[in-house]
């Protein structure tokens, strides 16, 4: 396998010319990154873009059915839920919940991780021990399970579900992380800086963290879809997003309720909604490491 | 060889103990242990007994003592709910999730084999896209989305089979491909990366040059190499099957340990939780040093390494 | 040529990287013959195309790579265009080949009798039973000790030297006209070394057997074979009988390469004797492939690239001092010292 195979052309322009135009060879996933973006959009603009209340419906227009079913209405264009919300606008207010958990969580996640793994690579000795220990036992528990547990004793909020998160996967971060720094700690410019007699935490702040921030974006953007799915699995089991949030994990739950009387659409909507992003982020993930990063493709 | 047994039985249980002090810890310092230990409308006399009892009066190291003793003494307290200890309803729940999760291994092995295979052979090809395709989607897709759209096809339209509960083998079959699928993905992806390695081998070459037929080639000295990962992994797997079974376990009302987990969290029956999470790690760290020590007996290489 | 068992004629062995804009000549107009019974040696530096010409012949090529051109005629048959079907038949049961590393050769899972037997099995149909015995015999005939025992072993249980005596024997089993060595010595260490080559001459001379032995080791050469042929960036640029390559080599790349004979047979990885690199087989220059690191080279051979001169009956050089009208004088224009050719 080779990395990239710069072209003859390339090789001349400046390297962000080179690198735009790299992008654009090989195989950018152009769709997967719309839709993320268009996710984004959604999140950001929530408040102009649904057409109702999120959290207020009213009891006389339930179980509408989307507006090309007979008894819809283009009122309501993915119909109405059981205590009658729009389930468009709850769709909408969805993606905000859906994008502010998960980039937080994985930041979350992605700071303790990238902190604790650089420590632990690059102190080695006992603290590396602890922190590998520790790494270990956690890894043990599945995640899902492991987040369950936290949000049974913390109790179910918003802001709960991201410390939750963030703290069952930055042990993911810590062990690639640390591999990193473990190989960096060889390298010449790093072994120049310890005879130059920098100190350890300028080593790490200047030499090694610059250096393991692209594997932390790789990990970053396949953790996205995995935070994701996290939380409305979190959701759905009613220790995530507490109601009446709008949270996509939440409204399937509350839709599989309707779904063996035919209330099809309170669970397909919220579904795709939850495949497309998270599908768009591994895509995007995907490439991204074998594009930015060789040494993770084995992850 | 007995010292890498010793040594990783060390590991193993130093990974115990820190799975249970992290437990610990969170359970005493987020918060008020009593509102999650002690009966919700308890008497405050009875709060004070069980702050005695769990000595939460006493200094921290001596309550870890006394956590700790109680879980190795297989004391894991009793369910507020249905008043009976812990443990009898993991075992009365146990039977159920093994079957589940053995259901699911063989249909996550006989997808992810074959498709595994498949794309090795045909490596760059369709069959190796579509692979991709299919186990990118494996890994993706939201259990209790992948369940509820089995339901909506195969209860909802078809009436073909039962939407939830317990019961026959068809009761089985959509909670067990449910769980197999996001495994069928993994071990696909394992079974094609070890098969493509295999194949670059020198006694694959050799067995070409044997002029062997590209079915015994493959069938015969590829893939009995190729599978000894992958049946590894099918292993630890059906440990963590049993352990995550928790949505779609609550999907198809299907009465396993997933399923407790779930009524823990809604009864807010706090030592069911624990339970299910404390014996699920153990299991696993157990399962892991029962391959590692499988695999040293096999791979003489891997003894003299560590 | 009617009597001859292989002569490849104009074969060109080709990797095309998947856009198609890279082409490695691997191979690269090779033309070769040899008759029942001899052997012959072909050296060259790693990475000259000696191997990719073995798995040429057994048409085993990776993916990448296929054969652009030219006959490979083996038994008044062209394997060349020979349907797949057909050319297993001939791997194993008419032509077997030995690979480099006997430690990775073996299939760790399986006997080796299973491994020894298997050709018995697919090529001649031969029960498990009967196969099973002639593995026995065979593991016999390549002079390892308590055979019945041996049979039900597996590969980890063997030494190196034995490991590949055993491949020798899988080699053998079909009792093929032909069998390729492929560097079968590189990882075994001296004494074992000599013993193995012993052995190959032995069976050789039982099985009246055409050997081709490809080696970087000139001294194995002279103990072994009765011809030679030298690969340098894909091209067989001087091949004759090895008596009269070694004692007038007419390319100053045989020149070289028999200044730089280690001392008997101590085995180096490399011929490293002579300056530079071999050229990028992707990119090769206009004139001789070998003219950027050649002592002799003039003019012409910058621009031009050498036909396949043939000097004498069964001897020829791809150089232009070995064009007809300078051939008489290439000792004088190149004083390169000669040492013991034996």
């Amino acid at each position: 396998m080779t990395v990239t195979t710069t072209p003859l052309a390339a090789a001349a322009a400046s390297p962000a010319a080179r690198t735009l135009k790299l992008w654009r060879l090989e195989g950018f996933p152009l769709i997967p990154v719309l839709i993320l973006l268009l996710i984004a959009f959604v999140a950001v603009f929530a408040d102009f873009l649904a057409p109702y209340d999120p959290q207020i419906g009213s009891l006389a227009r339930r179980f509408r059915p989307p507006a090309w079913e007979a008894g819809g209405s283009m009122a309501h264009l993915l119909g109405t839920d059981h205590v009658g919300r729009d389930v468009l606008s709850r769709l909408i207010f969805g993606a905000r919940v859906s994008m502010v958990v998960g980039l937080t969580a994985v930041l979350v996640a992605g700071g303790i991780g990238t902190l604790l793994g650089i420590l632990s690579g690059y102190l080695g000795g006992w603290v590396d021990q602890v922190i590998m220990r520790v790494t270990d036992a956690w890894l043990a528990l599945p995640a899902l399970t492991f987040a369950i547990f936290l949000a049974a004793i913390v109790g179910p909020s918003e802001l709960n579900i991201i410390v939750i998160l963030g703290g069952v996967y930055w042990t993911r971060y810590a062990r690639v992380v640390r591999g990193e720094v473990l190989s960096l700690k060889q390298r010449e410019f790093v072994r120049l800086a310890v005879v130059a007699g920098c100190s350890k935490w300028l080593i790490m702040r200047r030499h090694i963290l610059p250096n393991v921030l692209n594997s932390a974006i790789v990990l970053a953007t396949l953790m996205l879809g995995v935070v994701i799915v996290t939380e409305a699995s979190l959701s759905f089991l009613g220790v995530g997003v507490p109601p009446p949030k709008p949270a996509w994990g939440l409204m399937m739950a509350d839709g599989k309720k309707g779904l063996m009387v035919g209330y099809w659409w309170l669970t397909v909507f919220p579904g795709i909604c939850i495949m497309l992003m998270v599908l768009s982020a591994n895509l995007l993930g995907d490439w991204l490491r074998v594009k930015l990063d060789p040494q993770l493709r084995q992850l | 060889m007995k010292q890498f047994i010793v040594r990783r039985v060390g590991y193993s249980l130093l990974s115990l103990f820190l799975l249970s002090v992290t437990i610990f810890l969170f359970v005493r310092v987020t918060g008020d242990p009593t509102t999650l230990l002690v009966e919700p409308g308890a008497s405050p006399e009875d709060i004070e007994n069980m702050r005695h009892q769990f000595g939460l009066d006493q200094p921290l190291w001596v309550q870890y003592w006394l956590f700790a003793t109680s879980f190795v003494t297989g004391d894991l307290g009793q369910s507020f709910y249905y008043r009976t200890p812990v443990l009898e309803l993991y075992f009365q729940r146990l039977p159920n999730s093994l079957q589940l999760a053995a259901v699911a291994m063989v249909l996550s092995l006989l997808i992810g084999i074959p498709s595994g295979i498949l794309a090795a052979v045909r490596v760059g090809g369709f069959w190796d896209s579509a692979g991709k395709t299919f186990s990118l989607l494996g890994l993706s897709l939201p259990q209790f989305w992948v369940g509820l759209v089995l339901i909506l096809f195969f209860s909802v339209y078809l009436g073909w089979l039962p939407s939830s509960g317990s019961g026959g083998i068809l009761h089985l079959l959509m909670p067990a491909f449910t769980l197999g699928w996001y495994f069928a993905a993994a071990h696909m992806r394992l079974t094609r990366s070890s098969m493509l390695e295999v194949l670059d081998s020198e006694y694959v070459k050799l067995a070409r040059l044997k002029g062997l037929p590209e079915a015994l080639v493959i069938g015969k000295h590829a893939l009995k190499n190729a599978l000894i990962p992958v049946i590894t992994l099918a292993g630890i797997n059906l440990v963590v099957m049993i352990n995550v079974a928790v949505v779609v376990e609550t999907v198809f009302a299907w009465p396993g340990i997933g399923r407790l987990l779930y009524e823990g969290i809604t009864f807010r029956d706090f030592p069911v939780v624990q339970c299910v999470v404390v014996l699920g790690g153990s299991m696993i760290i157990v399962v892991n040093l029962l391959v590692d020590i499988l695999y040293a007996y096999i791979d003489p290489r891997i003894r003299l390494e560590s | 040529m009617a009597n001859k068992l292989l002569s490849l004629e104009n074969v060109s062995a080709h990797y095309v990287s998947q856009q198609g804009t890279r082409v490695v000549r691997a191979v690269d107009e090779v033309t070769l013959s040899l008759d029942a019974g001899e052997t012959l040696g072909i050296v060259g530096e790693s990475g000259s195309g000696k191997s990719t010409l073995a798995l040429t012949i057994l048409r085993l090529l990776p993916k990448a790579a296929r054969i652009v051109g030219g006959r490979i005629m083996f038994e008044g048959e062209d394997l060349v265009d020979k349907p797949a079907a057909e050319m297993r038949r001939v791997r194993g049961k008419r032509i077997a080949m030995i690979l480099q590393d006997p430690m990775a050769s073996l299939n760790p899972l399986f006997t080796i009798g299973d491994q020894v037997g298997e050709p018995l099995r697919v090529h001649e149909g031969a029960s498990r039973s009967s196969a099973w015995q002639r593995a026995i015999d065979l593991i016999k005939s390549v002079r390892i000790a308590s055979p019945q025992t041996r049979v039900a072993q597996f590969p980890h249980e063997m030494s190196g030297g034995m490991r590949q005596r055993i491949v020798g024997a899988i080699g053998m089993s079909c009792e093929p006209r032909l069998l390729i060595a492929d560097e079968p010595t590189t990882s075994l260490d001296l004494t074992i070394q000599a013993q193995y080559l012993d052995l190959l001459r032995e069976l050789q001379r039982t099985h009246g057997l055409a050997l081709i032995f490809i080696t970087h080791n000139l001294g194995i050469v002279a103990k072994m074979c009765d011809q030679l042929a030298v690969m340098y960036a894909g091209r067989v640029v001087e091949q004759g009988p090895v008596s009269r390559v070694f004692s007038q080599p007419l390319h100053p790349y045989t020149k070289a390469l028999l200044g730089s004979i280690p001392r008997m047979t101590e085995e180096r990885e490399q011929l490293t004797a002579i300056d530079g690199q071999p050229p990028d087989l992707a990119n090769l220059p206009a004139g001789c492939s070998f003219a950027a690191r050649c002592p002799a080279a003039f003019a012409r051979c910058q621009v031009e690239a050498p036909p396949d001169f043939t000097v004498e009956p069964g001897r020829s050089a791809r150089c232009w001092l070995a064009a007809p009208t300078v051939h008489a004088s290439i000792d004088q224009t190149i004083p390169l010292s000669r040492s013991a050719a034996s």
